[in-house]
Formats: C-alpha cells, sequence, structure tokens
C-alpha cells in the first residue's frame, strides 16, 4: 500500500518528514497514547531501567575502546591507562565494571516480575522465549567484557568456562580450539573476545528490539494478570508511565552511583588486579556474582557433561516454561500454592548462589544438590502438576474493580457500580 | 569498600558458622587499623602518604617496582612540581638512542614512570632466591583484605613457633597465607628517619608505607567520593522531584 502517510502533527518541519516516514506517528501511537493497564507496580520499571542501563554501558563501551588495547601485553595496563591518566576514564570504567552489576540485577528482578505475575502465559510466550534470548546474549556479552581487562581472574575464567565445552563428545574439543583461536587461552582468544563484547550489545538492541515490538502486539501483562477489558482499565502511556518510569530511574541511578562511587571494587576480585599469569593459578576461581548460581548448578553434579547440560539446562528450560505451567491463571496473587512455591524457587536460586561462591566441599555440595534439584522440579514437576490441583482465588471482573470485588468478600461483583469513565484514557 | 567487603563476608560467615571452624583455626585474624581513608568520606592523610613514599623510595623501591605511576602523578600526595623535579633529576632512566643507535640514558622527567629495581623478572628472580618481589602499583587493590592485610604483612614478622618447619630462605610471617614469606622483614622500629619529626615506630611506618600504597592503588579515590556525594545528592532529590510529579499526576487516577 503505497502513497504518503496522512500526518496530523501541526510543525511543519515535523509533518513533512512524518508524511515521508512515520516516525513521529508511530512514536506517538507506541509510547504516546498506547494505552497501558492502569494498575502497574513498581516492579515494572526495570525493563525501562534495564533499557537505560543496556545504553550506559553502550555509551561507556564505547569511550573505554577507543583508550584499550586488545593484546595481551597491553590489555592490563591500558586499563589502567584508563583508570589513571584518561580524563575521567576512572568514572567511565567503574560506570561500566559496576553497570555489567546492575544490568544483572534489573534483569533478574525482571525475571522474576515475569514469573510471579506469569508474565511467560499466552498471548505473550514469544515475547518471553524472547526475554530468555537476551539473558542468554547478556551472559556471553559479560562473559567476554570480563576477559577483556586481562586480569588473573579474567584469563582464568576464561580458561574454566571455555575448557566446559569440551565436554560435549565429538564436537567439543574442535568448539574449544574455535574459541580460543588456538591451544589455550591466548592473544586470539583476546582479540575475538573483544571483537564479539563490541558486537553483541548491537545484537541485543537488534533483540530488545523485538521484544518490545512483541510487547507491543500482545500488550502489557499487569500485577492482577487478567486481561485488558476497556479503556478504563488503561492509561497512556505518556504522561503516567513516563513519570512513574522516571522515578525508578532516579531512585535507581542513586543506588547505581554509590556503587561507582563508594564501593566500585566491591563486587570485583581482588586477584583480578594481578595480570594475567598462564603459570600460577589462583586459589580459588570464582566467576563474577550474577553467575555463581549457574556455576553451582555446574559444579553440583559429580560429571561433568551432565554438569554442563544441566547449567546450560537451567536456562533453555525458560524457553518451555510458557507450556510447563498449566494453570490458566497467570498471576501469583490468586494462586495461593504457587505464590509461595516461587519463593522456595527463589530461596533455591539465591541459595545456589552462596553456594557457588564456596569451594564445592561439605555442606556446601550438599546444599547446591539440594538447590539445583528444586530449581529444576520447580519448572518440570511442579508447574505441570500444580496447574492441575491449585484452586485458584476468584478473579476480578476487570483491572479497574478489583477493590470491589475483593471487598464484598471475596467473589467479583458483576455488573457492580459503573465505573467512571477515565477522562484522560 | 573493604568493611563493607568483610561485613558480608562475615555475616555469611556467621549465618553458616557450623561450617566455619575448620577454617578460622587456619586464618589469621586481619587487623583493623580504622584507615581514615576507608571511611564513607575519608581522604588520604596526605602527610602520612609522604612519609610513606619516602619509605618506598627507601626501603621498598630496593626490590618491587612500582610500573604504572609516574612521577608526575606524585603531585596526588601533595608535591609540588619541584619538588618533583628534585626527585627525578636523581634518577637515572634510559632514554631511546643516541645518534650513533648507541642506548643512551639521561635523567628522569616527571613524565617517567617509576624506575624498576630490576631489568625484567628473570632479573628480579635471581636477585631475590627465585622469589619474584610484585609490582606494588596495585598492590593494596590486588589482596582480599587490602590495607589491612598489607598492614599485617609489614607487622606480621615474627620468630617461627618450634614446632614449625621453615624452608631455607624463607621468613616466618603471622599473616602471610602459608606464614613463610620471601620478603625478609622490611621494615622495623627507626628504619626510617622522617624529616617532620614523626616517630619512627614499625606501627607508624607500616601506617605510612601503606597510606601511601592506597593511595598509589586508588589516585582517584578522593575526587571519586567528593563528586560521588554531589551525584547521590542530586539523584535523591530527583526522585523525590519526580515522585512528587508522579503523585500529583496519578491524584486523578483511580
Amino acid at each position: 500500500m503505497a502513497g504518503l502517510h496522512k500526518s496530523e502533527f501541526a510543525n511543519p518541519v515535523i509533518n513533512w518528514i512524518d508524511t515521508r516516514l512515520p516516525i513521529f506517528t508511530m512514536m506517538q501511537k507506541e509510547y504516546g497514547v498506547f494505552p497501558t493497564p492502569k494498575n502497574f507496580n513498581y516492579l515494572w520499571n526495570f525493563g525501562a531501567l534495564a533499557m537505560v542501563i543496556l545504553m550506559i554501558m553502550i555509551a561507556t563501551g564505547i569511550f573505554l575502546a577507543m583508550n584499550y588495547q586488545p593484546n595481551t601485553d597491553l590489555a592490563f595496563n591500558s586499563v589502567q591507562h584508563i583508570m589513571r591518566d584518561v580524563n575521567f576514564g576512572w568514572l567511565i570504567r567503574y560506570a561500566h565494571q559496576n553497570g555489567a552489576s546492575m544490568f544483572f540485577i534489573v534483569t533478574y528482578i525482571h525475571i522474576f516480575r515475569g514469573l510471579y505475575y506469569g508474565s511467560y502465559k499466552t498471548p505473550r510466550e514469544l515475547l518471553w522465549m524472547l526475554g530468555v534470548v537476551i539473558l542468554i546474549l547478556m551472559m556471553a556479552t559479560a562473559f567476554m567484557g570480563y576477559v577483556l581487562p586481562w586480569g588473573q581472574m579474567s584469563y582464568w575464567g576464561a580458561t574454566v568456562i571455555t575448557n566446559l565445552f569440551s565436554a560435549f563428545p565429538v564436537v567439543g574439543p574442535k568448539i574449544v580450539t574455535l574459541l580460543w583461536g588456538g591451544f589455550s587461552v591466548d592473544q586470539p582468544t583476546l582479540n575475538r573476545f573483544f571483537a564479539l563484547h563490541y558486537l553483541l550489545p548491537f545484537v541485543l538492541v537488534g533483540v530488545i528490539f523485538l521484544h518490545v515490538a512483541a510487547l507491543h502486539i500482545t500488550g502489557s501483562n499487569n500485577p492482577l494478570g487478567i486481561d485488558v477489558k476497556s479503556p478504563q482499565d488503561t492509561l497512556p502511556f505518556h504522561p503516567y508511565y513516563t513519570v512513574k518510569d522516571s522515578v525508578g530511574i532516579c531512585a535507581f541511578m542513586a543506588f547505581f552511583a554509590c556503587f561507582i562511587f563508594f564501593f566500585p571494587n566491591l563486587l570485583g576480585d581482588p586477584n583480578n588486579f594481578i595480570p594475567a599469569n598462564p603459570l600460577s593459578t589462583p586459589a580459588d576461581i570464582v566467576p563474577e556474582w550474577y553467575f555463581l548460581p549457574y556455576y553451582a548448578i555446574l559444579r553440583s553434579v559429580p560429571n561433568k557433561l551432565l554438569g554442563v547440560c544441566m547449567m546450560f539446562g537451567s536456562l533453555i528450560v525458560l524457553f518451555v516454561l510458557p507450556w510447563l505451567d498449566t494453570s490458566p491463571v497467570r498471576s501469583a496473587r490468586f494462586r495461593p500454592i504457587y505464590k509461595m512455591l516461587i519463593w522456595v524457587w527463589v530461596a533455591a536460586f539465591v541459595v545456589l548462589g552462596i553456594c557457588g561462591a564456596h569451594k564445592p566441599e561439605g555442606i556446601w555440595v550438599i546444599l547446591s544438590r539440594i538447590a539445583t534439584l528444586y530449581y529444576f522440579a520447580h519448572f518440570l514437576v511442579v508447574l505441570p502438576i500444580l496447574g492441575k490441583l491449585e484452586r485458584p482465588l476468584p478473579l476480578p471482573e476487570s483491572i479497574s474493580q478489583p477493590v470491589l470485588g475483593r471487598r464484598s468478600g471475596g467473589g467479583p461483583l458483576p455488573g457492580a457500580a459503573p465505573a467512571k469513565p477515565m477522562e484522560k484514557a | 569498600m573493604r568493611p563493607m567487603r568483610s561485613l558480608l563476608a562475615s555475616a555469611f560467615a556467621a549465618a553458616l558458622s557450623f561450617s566455619a571452624p575448620v577454617m578460622a583455626a587456619e586464618e589469621p585474624a586481619m587487623p583493623n587499623v580504622g584507615w581514615k581513608f576507608e571511611k564513607l568520606f575519608g581522604t588520604y592523610d596526605l602527610a602520612s602518604a609522604q612519609r610513606g613514599f619516602q619509605i618506598y623510595s627507601n626501603v621498598c623501591a630496593n626490590c618491587h617496582s612500582m610500573s604504572l605511576l609516574h612521577y608526575r602523578d606524585l603531585e596526588g600526595i601533595g608535591l609540588d612540581a619541584g619538588q618533583i623535579k628534585a626527585i627525578t633529576a636523581g634518577v637515572t632512566v634510559p632514554q631511546g638512542t643516541d645518534d650513533q643507535g648507541a642506548p643512551k640514558e639521561g635523567p628522569a622527567t616527571p613524565a617517567n614512570t617509576f624506575k624498576s629495581p630490576f631489568a625484567n623478572d628473570k632479573a628480579a628472580r635471581s636477585a631475590n632466591n627465585g622469589a619474584l618481589p610484585p609490582d606494588l602499583s596495585l598492590i593494596v587493590n590486588a589482596r582480599e583484605g587490602g590495607p589491612n592485610y598489607i598492614y599485617g604483612i609489614i607487622t606480621g614478622f615474627a620468630e617461627a613457633p618450634s614446632t614449625f618447619k621453615m624452608q631455607d630462605g624463607m621468613y616466618y610471617n603471622k599473616m602471610y597465607p602459608g606464614h613463610q614469606i620471601a620478603m625478609p622483614q622490611p621494615l622495623q622500629d627507626g628504619t626510617v628517619e622522617y624529616a617532620d619529626g614523626t616517630g619512627t615506630s614499625l606501627d607508624q611506618e607500616a601506617r605510612d608505607v601503606v597510606t601511601f600504597l592506597s593511595w598509589a592503588s586508588n589516585p582517584e579515590m578522593v575526587e571519586r567520593k567528593q563528586m560521588g556525594v554531589r551525584i547521590v545528592l542530586f539523584f535523591i532529590f530527583m526522585t523525590g522531584i519526580t515522585y512528587a510529579v508522579k503523585r500529583r499526576l496519578w491524584s486523578d487516577v483511580h
């Protein structure tokens, strides 16, 4: 359907552009008047927060790349050159380094939000699956980024993690050689990790675009987990959610700034201040905190191949989650048993994180095995069965009427007092 | 940052203390010196850092390099350009080649990095009984426990217990993992003499040199914290403002 777009913008320049390329109309539709459920709580901030952090990571990363040398002899000192000699280099570098941790904090909360309120259920399965792709890409990017400063933990972390692929029969060793670009972690490894670390964030941007596009087809879930029934249930995205997201962004930036300016190395490892030395292995090789739960899953299994499969499986299982959860009710608010078990799952995830930080001996092995068992059982056993057994609480009639419905003793009031039409909706 | 870290660590350890006693018996307690610069808004004691630089130059620099520091960086501990020039005038460094292509040497400039005591790692090892003295540019950041650990090493030398089997050429140190360190005790009471009349107990010397090394590891710290106060306050203020706007805007939503 060729033809000029009929733009409604009064400003002649905007109108001229919009007639030929209706990006302003699109922005107005998707971010201006976009109908958004009116009952979001602050957990719905975390998608926007993740977006903001990604932008910060890309911006700081580009400036770091201008001064960084992807060379095994120069990399470590070039990072210190950034820290000491480049104007505000320490700020850019600490923002990037801590930004990675912030990205994972925000993303994990965002994922928890999805799990708690059942945002992965129909019709948002594909939206959820794209989210899992984003998580995996983020992890790959973060892992390769951690290698770049070429400290001891960079080097040995890279060695341990890349070696995991060797567990796969037949192709395993070939994959490892390909990752390394040789027969050990060395110059070619650092160079290709740098190239990929620069590339993947832009792939991330692409997948996030699809994630958001899919969101704008299905519309957002909400804390009640029920569908939008009428315009009274929604608010235009702007200004209601632009301002609500701004509150979250400012608060989160204050939290982020505390790390950058006062505790920049709290989440780092002292060993990474020692230049990489292939001849000296650190006493403990520990990944960054955001990988610890997966590391614990890996080490909870005595068999290497099985451990690697479980580790990757812990992410892969998320892809099929929309079909494993058989309950038609989305929000945990109306699922009394699920509401408890999701916290058990969170506890298992946290316990795994703590176990991952300790040597796999004694109590830590037992704890990590129990937690691993529940991590998988929750998805593979509990959720399929629970959907059939659990008796959900009665759902409210609509987003506009949950309060009225609850006050009358449980059940929704059919045709309760006609809701006041929203003037701005 | 460090207190926070050890606080978290001890919180974990306390929560899971049933597994801790085995470890506790082997690991010496980390000293807690209460560094001013470790406090949330703390700064470096520049007089102490300057005395620490004196100790580094007179004692540590005989074996330990600090290759990431430039002489010009010493402005950060309060030395002026004249004082830095006076230091570099006494240091001879390689300066490329002369017109005939032969290697040339000359006095250092403030733009030079600190001169290393050994030409390379092999030379350092051969002069030190096979052990490599680590570069000290980042030493405070590179050890668990940070300044307290370095202080613990410097003050941790002692007679080995009679039951303890020492290897040749090693020294007993309470702080060092395994208790055998290749470094002989570097500082004692009165090792250096301070121009400002500060007492030269081992404790004071160790505090001074650790203050200097902490500055060397994090020279941006003071500027960072000062900027941090303003930025954190700004975002807290902005959170308040946007929250007020949000309340106002949402007041007609039910």
